[in-house]
């Protein structure tokens, strides 16, 4: 957490929160898409008894992981405008809820 | 008075998993608060060590919840109908689907509380590294320590929508089946 001059920042902290919103974001995008594409759904059905559950999920988590080290690797010991990360990651967030509710994803 | 094995894993994954994250969560706004006052309420690093194992406690709970939903009571939930069977009680969906009137509490209900409550274990597990990696330092970063706090709002929402949602649906059509286990043996009047 801390930078080359030993003072502490915030980018470890900003790479988890945007992390989190881009993993919740694509959880909500992949919720829509494998609705709207028996392709997709069957692809994403990594185990039968759950569905595409599974395969939706995993993926996000994947991504979600994927974000956070990579982010937390670029942003180590900086600091990072927080209050625009922040927005950013509220504003995915946001999004995620909205998608992953039936009636918005009919919309598309 | 007896449980059937799915009747009490859904038990163990609503009111277990899912009940105690909710229960959870006030203590966890209160605790996200007494950070903020740290400066003045000489916050020491015991409030900061049992913000970190209390956040990571409800990132487990929140994990445990998720996964025994999806990959345990899911499945019985949605398990297909042999064609012909007249009986649907030990196939949720199907039964909830063979009716107008309670149609909508899978296509609103579980189509979106088996997605929503996945970001309930994400934003949890982001506030517990945070509040773990920051320890004391988290209230010398206001954003953040808003930004941990607001994920745990939202972490509530979801996880209490997926509750509500999973609450009512059970109580429509309730997963159960498999061995059952007594708990007790009364006599009849």
């Amino acid at each position: 957490m801390n930078g080359e001059d030993g003072r502490a920042t915030n980018g470890a902290g900003a790479a988890a929160v945007l992390a989190a919103g881009i993993g919740s974001f694509v959880l909500g995008v992949l919720d829509v898409a494998a609705d709207k594409s028996r392709a997709l759904k069957t692809f994403l059905s990594f185990y039968r008894p759950t569905g595409p559950l599974s395969g939706i999920t995993t993926v996000a988590v994947v991504v979600w992981l994927a974000a956070w080290g990579l982010l937390a690797w670029r942003w180590r010991g900086k600091d990072v405008p927080m209050t625009r990360t922040n927005g950013i990651a509220y504003v995915l967030l946001g999004l995620a809820l909205l998608l992953t509710f039936p009636l918005f994803a009919d919309l598309f | 008075m007896e449980f059937t094995t799915r009747g009490l894993w859904t038990m163990l994954h609503g009111m277990g998993f899912g009940g105690l994250y909710l229960l959870a969560f006030t203590g966890a706004l209160v605790e996200l608060y007494r950070t903020r006052l740290g400066d003045s309420l000489q916050a020491d690093s015991d409030n900061s060590e049992f913000l970190r194992k209390y956040l990571a406690g409800m990132a487990v709970l929140a994990w445990l919840a998720v996964l025994s939903g999806a990959y345990i009571v899911y499945p019985w939930y949605r398990a297909a109908a042999p064609a012909g069977t007249a009986n649907l009680a030990a196939f949720p969906q199907a039964l909830l689907q063979s009716s107008p009137s309670t149609a909508q509490w899978h296509l609103l209900g579980m189509e979106w509380k088996e997605y929503v409550a996945w970001i309930a274990p994400i934003s949890c597990t982001m506030a517990a590294a945070v509040a773990s990696g920051y320890g004391e330092s988290l209230r010398s970063f206001p954003p953040l320590r808003a930004a941990v706090r607001n994920f745990v709002v939202i972490s509530f929402f979801a996880a209490a929508l997926a509750g509500l949602t999973g609450a009512m649906l059970n109580k429509h059509a309730p997963v159960e089946g498999g061995r059952t286990v007594q708990v007790l043996r009364g006599s009849t009047q």
